[in-house]
């Protein structure tokens, strides 16, 4: 009877413990979500493939792209444009960390935006690459 | 037994708890990099280039590159300022103390320290355009072990 109670303790202890971890979890599609959500605060519209592709892959008044470092098409490694240090696949398909922690996404954004347009993102260009970056199978 | 019946759920949660623990501990321990070195010197500084050594440089150096780190040699890397506090304080306390490492480089780089241009003078500048190479950031080209810190002289291997 106690090892019955232990059992199912333990069992839903588990469970709660589990999906505790998943809500916490953030994913490329609620990444996306909030994106969205921000960027029709100020009115635009969000979320466009090939707008996101088009973005990613143009210059924005300075020197470097996104693809500069993280290639034009970023399922396979790119590199640092100085370092030449290796960057893993940005495409979340193609690498499951990606995109899976909203506070990280954010860092990278700010400061990865800044050194190729000379300003933050917008949320909207935000979710625009994210739209493009999952449809990358 | 009404006593008893709180014993399960006291293990369970001591259980539960402790599968947590380990997993978090397993995962800051998978990070290599070099010893000691805070969690964040190794999820920051080294997700654009190899974790340069503290005793590379002096004091000086790794006050201007912390103080700067908004405007790091042509790229922003500004982080959260816990993070900033964790990293500048482990630098500081193992960097460079003998005068010949220690005093401060132009732009605060290694590269430019005296000691680094002295020890790499037989280096000739087309070896350094090297698609293997590229960089003087790019330690670990030329030395194997630069991730852990290993910069001896035996081990270089030039890559062609």
């Amino acid at each position: 009877m106690v090892s019955f109670l232990m059992a199912r303790r333990l069992g839903m202890a588990l469970v709660l413990t589990f999906s505790a971890s998943l809500a916490l979890a953030d994913s490329p599609a609620n990444l996306l979500d909030t994106y969205k959500t921000q960027a029709k605060a100020t009115g635009g519209a969000a979320g466009d493939v090939a707008r996101g592709q088009s973005f990613f892959n143009s210059t924005h008044g300075n020197e470097w792209k996104c693809a500069s470092c993280h290639g034009a098409l970023p399922t396979g490694k790119g590199e640092h444009a100085i370092t030449h240090k290796v960057i893993e696949p940005l495409a979340p398909a193609f690498n499951a960390q990606r995109f899976s922690d909203l506070a990280k996404a954010d860092k990278w954004f700010r400061r990865n935006c800044k050194d190729v347009l000379a300003r933050e993102c917008s949320a909207a260009e935000k979710a625009d690459v994210l739209a493009w970056l999952m449809t990358l199978k | 037994m009404a006593k008893n019946r709180y014993l399960p759920r006291f293990q369970t949660i001591t259980l539960v708890a402790f599968l947590g623990l380990a997993s978090f501990t397993a995962m800051a321990q998978s990070s290599a990099g070099l010893k000691g070195a805070p969690a964040a010197f190794n999820t920051e500084c080294t997700s654009c280039h190899i974790g340069f050594a503290p005793g590379l440089t002096g004091e000086a150096n790794w006050r201007g590159i912390m103080g700067g780190l908004d405007k790091h040699f042509g790229v922003d890397a500004s982080i959260d300022d816990k993070s900033r506090q964790s990293i500048s304080a482990w630098l500081i306390s193992h960097a460079a103390k003998g005068s010949q490492y220690a005093s401060a480089s132009p732009e605060f780089r290694i590269s430019k320290s005296n000691w680094f241009v002295r020890q790499h003078d037989e280096v000739s500048s087309k070896v350094w355009k090297r698609a293997s190479i590229k960089s003087p950031a790019n330690c670990g080209a030329c030395h194997g072990g630069a991730d852990k810190g290993d910069f001896d002289e035996d081990r270089v291997r030039i890559p062609s």
